[in-house]
């Protein structure tokens, strides 16, 4: 399934009832060289657009809010060593965690690719 | 530079100590002796002497350059208020809270009682106290004599904490520190909390809204008499940081505005030391049904004019020793009471003005986003700098070369590339000249050399310094 996007630049990519998240190239780039990602406990339960991780850079720290409601079943445990991970493939290898329990319903509040590239061309 | 074991010969001794004369105890059990000698630098006391110095020759404050950081408040602090600080090193802290001490510490309570009466009228709270050690202390003390006020009232499903996405990052952390959950409020065009998402927000769960005004773009907000009735309305309680307070003293007082806790930060309006581990002071104020909820002891003066301590059973206890960073305290008393009430009008009226000055200034060649009146200070974006490839931080470290403090970059998070510029009142006009002409060369040499600012600073010890590095690979241990 094709990746959804949030106004705050997080993706999600849904297969079944499960989700992976994680930032947007866009949002990588912005915060510049990434240090340090506070991944969420495996098991946290979150409501769309709650926060769900932390992500510092160089110039800032930044929330992570979740693009839809789920329960955390996994994190990208790689991002622990190596945080630059996020710099090379924000939206492959830099994904941050997989929700399960997640519905498509929820989908309709966010904007596909195409609609997301719009909407940073207005930022 | 070499370090100070890179100068250590074996042998050398800055002292020769007499051989002892008291009887060798018996050695300690092998379990607890360390297994090598310690390494200690050995170097005779002239090259102890020059290696300090010399050191500290290299240090940067504002008595040496000027320190524009934005939203820190860097003001010159004076000697005669420096030296207030002293005039109380011998006097034991425990005294006041021993059994008929406080006879012993009349003038010391009396500092602590008027420096509070004195916060008290500069920000039309009832109450102060004194005792939180910093800023983001102040915060959480306020935030939770918040917390004991909705508790004494039985409301308990107040869970929210809302800031504007502009707050300083202490405000959201103090707030969850305290177990609440933060409702993020985004800048509107206009540049301040986005008033129509606030209302959106507000609710019956949300406990408190934390605001900075000035806020940290350095723009008055014309709505925070309005935000503040929005909040009370729905039965939360307003915060007031004052980190920005040196921009509107004598001008507006918080809880006129209808603020009910706020917090000022001593290091930063009234001219204490700030940087370098201050120490900070962070006292906060309250609107009076709170005063019963303040940290305990309270400093009170009895009946006959004496200075007393005294207990009350609602406060939420100690949130420090003692009653605060006396020392600081005495520096910031000495200030007020040094400056008076015009004296105090005038260190705002000349920290707006020297902001606007810069501003004014500097908006030809860096972009204002917020194109309005500022007040104490102004923020930039090197966005127009960043079509050649340099960045805010590329100007920074120019300026380093250039001799001056670099402002703050990248903050606020709302602007993109942010150069933050806070001259305070304490600089001439010919210091701020220097710095204006030197932003303007960098604004020059983006168009004309950017790799010369890439490369800054070229002149200091060390150069440019890795922090990505530095910051993913945290080993901080020796060897």
């Amino acid at each position: 399934m094709a990746k959804f996007y949030t106004k705050e630049h997080e993706w999600v990519e849904m297969a079944g009832a499960q989700a992976t998240v994680g930032i947007s190239e866009h949002a990588a780039h912005e915060l510049g060289d990434i240090t340090y990602v506070e991944l969420p406990k495996i098991g946290k339960s979150v409501k769309q657009f709650e926060a769900l991780a932390a992500i510092e850079s160089v110039k800032a720290a930044s929330d992570i809010y979740a693009p839809v409601s789920g329960k955390v079943a996994a994190v990208n445990q790689a991002l622990d060593e190596a945080p630059e991970l996020v710099n090379q493939g924000a939206e492959f290898q830099g994904w941050i965690c997989k929700l399960e329990g997640v519905t498509e319903a929820e989908l309709g509040a966010l904007m596909d690719a195409a609609a997301y590239d719009e909407y940073l061309k207005g930022l | 530079m070499e370090l100070i074991f890179e100068k250590s010969v074996s042998g050398r001794t800055g002292v020769r100590v007499p051989l002892s004369d008291v009887p060798k105890a018996a050695p300690l059990a092998d379990a607890v002796r360390r297994r090598d000698p310690v390494r200690l630098p050995e170097v005779g006391e002239l090259d102890l002497v020059r290696h300090y110095t010399n050191l500290s020759r290299r240090n940067f404050s504002v008595d040496t350059n000027f320190y524009p950081l934005g939203s820190c408040t860097m003001k010159y602090n004076t000697k005669v208020t420096e030296n207030a600080g002293g005039l109380f090193a011998s006097c034991h802290p425990m005294l006041a809270l021993l059994p008929g001490g406080d006879k012993l510490v009349q003038g010391p309570l009396a500092i602590v009682y008027e420096l509070e009466r004195q916060l008290a009228e500069i920000t039309g709270m009832e109450e102060v106290t004194t005792q939180p050690l910093a800023g983001a202390h102040g915060e959480m003390t306020g935030i939770m004599v918040i917390a004991a006020y909705h508790k004494a009232r039985g409301d308990q499903k107040r869970k929210y904490v809302i800031v504007p996405d502009s707050s300083h990052g202490t405000n959201p952390a103090s707030a969850a520190m305290a177990g609440y959950e933060i409702v993020t409020i985004p800048t509107a065009p206009y540049g301040d909390m986005d008033l129509d998402l606030f209302r959106q927000a507000m609710s019956d769960e949300v406990a408190a809204v934390m605001l900075t005004c000035p806020n940290t773009l350095g723009l008055f907000n014309p709505h925070i008499a309005e935000i503040c009735a929005i909040a009370h309305e729905g039965g939360a309680l307003t915060y007031y940081d004052g980190a920005n307070l040196n921009a509107i003293l004598g001008k507006v007082r918080p809880g006129d505005v209808g603020f009910d806790v706020i917090h000022v930060n001593l290091h930063k309006t009234f001219g204490t030391p700030h940087g370098g581990g201050g120490p900070g002071s962070g006292p906060i104020g309250v609107r009076g049904d709170l005063v019963r909820f303040l940290p305990t002891p309270r400093v009170v003066r009895r009946g006959d004019g004496s200075y007393g301590v005294e207990d009350h059973p609602e406060g939420i206890g100690r949130v420090s020793d003692f009653f605060g960073n006396f020392g600081i305290m005495a520096r910031a008393y000495a200030y007020i009471t040094l400056l008076g009430r015009e004296g105090l009008i005038e260190v705002s009226e000349q920290a707006v003005l020297n902001a606007n000055y810069m501003m004014a200034r500097l908006k030809e060649e860096y972009e204002l986003p917020f194109d309005q009146t500022c007040m104490h200070e102004c923020v930039f974006s090197a966005s127009r700098q960043l079509e050649h490839g340099v960045h805010a931080i590329d100007v920074a470290k120019y300026l380093i070369d250039r001799g001056f403090h670099p402002p703050t970059v990248y903050f606020p998070l709302n602007v993109k590339e942010a150069i933050m510029i806070e001259p305070t009142e304490t600089e001439s006009k010919q210091t701020m000249d220097a710095f204006i002409e030197v932003m303007l060369e960098a604004a020059r040499m983006a168009k004309e050399n950017p790799e010369r600012l890439h490369q800054a600073p070229v002149t200091t010890p060390v150069g440019r310094l890795d922090e990505t590095r530095a910051a993913r690979m945290q080993q901080v241990c020796c060897e």
